[in-house]
Parts: C-alpha cells; sequence; structure tokens
C-alpha cells in the first residue's frame, strides 16, 4: 500500500460514538469545543522537533471517531504533558488531558511503552518510581541525611490490583 | 518552636539521583526557620502512572495527602511535578464530591481518607508566600552581586493554570525574585518557560535532547553563568545531558546547572561542599571562583 493510501480514511474505520466515549471521561469534557484553530500544535515544543505528533489531528481524529488508528498511533506517547496547550487553548479544551485519556485507553488495550512498564513495577515493588540502588540509601546516611520513606508497597499492590492496573502493565505491548 | 512546619515530601527522582537538590534545600529550610518532619509512610506521587491509569495516579496521590491529614501538616515537596500533582488531586477531590468518594471507597481498606483538610506546596512557595523574601534576604550574608543567571522554572510549576495557579505561566516571577534576593542578576532570555524535554526520555531521546538544547542555545545567547533550576527532573535533563549534547551537536556550552538552594546556600554564607557542589556534572568552578572572591 502506498503511503496516501494507508492515510485515506475509510468510512469503516469511524465511530461515531467515539468522541462521546471521550467526553464522558475525566479530562476529555470539553473536547469538543476544539475548532481546529492549531494553537496548541503551533505552541507545543515536542512538534516543534517531531515531524509526526500534531495534537492538532489527535484531537480531530478523536472528533471523527478514528479509534483504532489513534489508541495505536506511537505519536500519542510524544506528548511531554507541558500542559502549554491546556493553558492557551482559546476554546478551553484540556489538550493534554485528553491525550491523557487516549492513553489510558490505549494501555488498557496493552499498548504501554517499556518505560511506564518499568515504573510501574518499580512502584509496586518499592513504592517508588525508579528502584533506587541499595548503595544510595546507604550513602544517605553518610550524608547526614534522614532515611527515605519506605511507603506501603503491600497495601498499594492491594488497591492497584481491585481496580485492574495491574493488567494493563502486564500485558505485552511496544 | 518553629513558625512554619511540613512534612517533607521527596518523591521518586531526588532520592533516585539528585541528592545535591535535598542537601541544598534541607539545609537552607534550616537556616530559615522552617521545621521539617519526615513521613516514612510516603510513597510516590502517582504522576508517572498518569498516562497509564488515572485512577491510579488519583488513589497514590490521595493517599500521600490522606496520610498527611492524619499527621495534620502541610506538606513541602522539592519536586513541582510532586507538588502540582498534589495540589491538582487535592483541588479535583474537593470538588468534585462523586470522584472523592470513589477515591475514599479505595483508601478505606489502608485506613485512609481523603479530607481535604491539608495543603501541598513546591518549595518555592513555601519560601515566597511563608518565609517571605524579606526574611530570605536578611539571612544573605554574601550578595552575589556581579553574578548573572538565567531561571528555568520547568512546566509543573506553572501549569496547567487552572490547577497550580501560584505565579504567571507567560510570565513567572517567583524564582527570579527568590534568585535577585540573593543579589544576582536574573537574565531575560528567548521561550523562558519552555519544557526542558525531559518527559520525552525513553519515549523519544532525540525530541528531548533537541528541546534541552533549544533552551542550553538561548541561555548561552545572553551569556548567563550558570541555569537556576527548582526541579530534579529538569536538573537531569541539562546537568546530566550538556555534556552529551554538546558531542552530539559539536557546540560548547559550559553553564553550570544549579539548584535554586545551593545558590541562596551560597549567599548565606554556606561552602560549596556543605551544598553538594560536587553532586552536579557539569564544572562550576569559575562561578564558584567568582562568588568566593566577592565575599573576600
Amino acid at each position: 500500500m502506498t503511503e496516501t493510501a494507508e492515510k485515506r480514511i475509510k468510512a469503516s474505520e469511524i465511530d461515531p460514538k467515539f468522541k462521546y466515549e471521550i467526553s464522558k471521561m475525566h479530562g476529555g469534557e470539553k473536547m469538543m469545543r476544539c475548532f481546529q484553530c492549531g494553537t496548541c500544535t503551533s505552541d507545543c515544543p515536542v512538534a516543534r522537533f517531531s515531524d509526526t505528533y500534531r495534537p492538532r489531528q489527535i484531537i480531530r481524529m478523536v472528533q471523527l471517531g478514528l479509534r483504532e488508528r489513534v489508541l495505536n498511533s506511537d505519536t500519542l506517547w510524544l506528548c511531554a504533558a507541558c500542559f502549554t496547550c491546556t493553558d492557551r487553548c482559546p476554546q478551553d479544551v484540556e489538550v493534554a488531558s485528553v491525550i491523557r485519556v487516549l492513553r489510558n485507553l490505549a494501555a488498557e488495550k496493552g499498548i504501554v511503552p517499556q518505560v511506564f512498564k518499568e515504573e510501574a513495577s518499580s512502584i509496586l515493588e518499592s513504592g517508588y518510581a525508579y528502584r533506587i540502588p541499595e548503595l544510595r540509601l546507604k550513602k544517605r546516611e553518610t550524608l547526614g541525611l534522614p532515611p527515605l520513606p519506605k511507603g506501603n508497597p503491600p497495601s498499594i499492590g492491594k488497591t492497584l490490583h481491585k481496580i485492574g492496573f495491574l493488567k494493563c502493565v502486564e500485558k505485552k505491548g511496544s | 518552636m518553629a513558625e512554619h512546619k511540613y512534612l517533607m515530601f521527596l518523591g521518586c527522582a531526588i532520592p533516585y539521583r539528585v541528592t545535591a537538590y535535598e542537601i541544598s534545600a534541607r539545609k537552607i529550610l534550616k537556616r530559615l526557620g522552617v521545621e521539617i518532619v519526615e513521613m516514612p509512610e510516603f510513597n510516590c506521587c502517582g504522576l508517572p502512572l498518569d498516562p497509564v491509569s488515572h485512577e491510579t495516579m488519583l488513589i497514590l496521590a490521595a493517599r500521600n495527602l490522606a496520610m498527611a491529614e492524619q499527621k495534620g501538616l502541610d506538606i513541602v515537596a522539592l519536586c513541582p511535578g510532586c507538588a502540582g500533582t498534589l495540589k491538582k488531586v487535592s483541588k479535583m477531590l474537593k470538588e468534585d464530591k462523586h470522584m472523592r468518594e470513589e477515591i475514599n471507597g479505595h483508601l478505606k481498606e489502608a485506613g485512609l481518607e481523603f479530607k481535604g483538610t491539608v495543603t501541598a506546596k513546591h518549595l518555592l512557595q513555601v519560601l515566597i508566600e511563608d518565609v517571605g523574601l524579606e526574611k530570605i534576604k536578611e539571612t544573605v550574608v554574601k550578595p552575589l552581586t556581579n553574578v548573572k543567571v538565567a531561571e528555568h522554572n520547568g512546566c509543573h510549576i506553572l501549569r496547567p493554570k487552572e490547577y497550580i495557579g501560584i505565579d504567571d505561566p507567560e510570565d513567572p516571577k517567583m524564582l527570579k525574585a527568590l534568585i535577585e534576593a540573593t543579589g544576582a542578576t536574573c537574565l531575560d532570555y528567548l521561550d523562558e518557560t519552555e519544557c526542558c524535554g525531559a518527559p520525552s526520555v525513553g519515549v523519544n531521546d532525540k525530541i528531548a535532547l533537541q528541546l534541552a538544547r533549544d533552551k542550553l542555545n538561548h541561555i548561552k545567547t545572553v551569556d548567563a553563568q550558570a541555569m537556576i533550576t527548582i526541579c530534579p527532573f529538569c536538573h537531569i535533563m541539562y546537568d546530566t545531558n550538556e555534556l552529551r549534547i554538546e558531542k552530539m551537536f559539536n557546540e560548547v556550552y559550559g553553564i553550570p546547572i544549579l539548584h535554586y538552594p545551593q545558590l541562596l546556600g551560597l549567599a548565606m554564607g554556606m561552602s560549596p561542599e556543605e551544598l553538594a557542589f560536587n553532586d552536579l556534572r557539569v564544572d562550576c568552578s569559575k562561578i564558584l571562583g567568582q562568588v568566593c572572591e566577592a565575599g573576600k
């Protein structure tokens, strides 16, 4: 298939309910207000260095109902969550939050970049997003710093298990 | 008793690899009479998992807030990501009864409940709002006159304005005022409020490094002697990667990246050793030489 043919939108791809689904989710409520002015993309620091990441395009894809295309898109994970788009949107769309909503839905399908999976498993193990080396913990003592809070990983794990969080990071993904 | 008392919230990045920030922050807070209480039960603020599961982020943040409520103390976070998340979630749960009930349902088993009785602040906010610029100026014994630096706020201390709302995201003034309180000059430069790129590391390193490079270039243009940060992630992004960026793009910056408490600490007369300057990767000898000379 040529590149143009891949980009062509087929009627069968369109899910008219998708936009309503997103609008009901926390952070996605005002998504339908977007009139494609492009403020988000022109102010986006990532878009400046990426040939593919365009927040305006992502919002339009949602409005058009291109569910699979948007949830499977790699560019979804490029947002740096700087919230410049959210602050500057003249229509009050929480652009960065819409992208977060979409990422959450992609994660439910098992599409999660490795870096987030590692952070998730580290939090479940230790209560921290990164595995803090034993050496660092010991060094704190010699530096006169108080011991690091231990948190309560079993309690965190129990709660997160209940909401089905573990499933979305354990599934195979990109 | 100290006038101001807070629970310390370190988050994940600081204990992982940004010790100099913690050391210097604790030192200046002590000098300013702010009492710090440790909280062994704190866990990650939740922000790193927001992209994967918003609900998980809400639960983790609410846990921390609920534990602070049990202690009856407000939180000071050194990381803007943590401060912003705790602030945001606190506001959301206070305003949305349905969401609060749902999250509290999850916390019940752990014997916790979010009531909304404590506030979470970033270090910057504690310094400006609670300690005050006047008191900070009083502790300056070695004004850093002739030192010219550039500030880098980072995103989560500024945006989204609706939830953070402590400074103007288009023209931030708090960090500038704090820098000037040390006697140093804070220079203006292009795209001051732009993202450092750190959140893109691991997803697309090339974009992340290009973002960091852009800022280093803008700062170099105005001849700043150092960049001043208040975020562990921004600091890692510049301090750890500056040499890498120099090599990658065949450019030379030589801009030291200092944590704000290190700058204030110097003005308070503390030594570079006390403020863990040896933990920084980019060479600081030039600016330190100038500061030490000024004090003579």
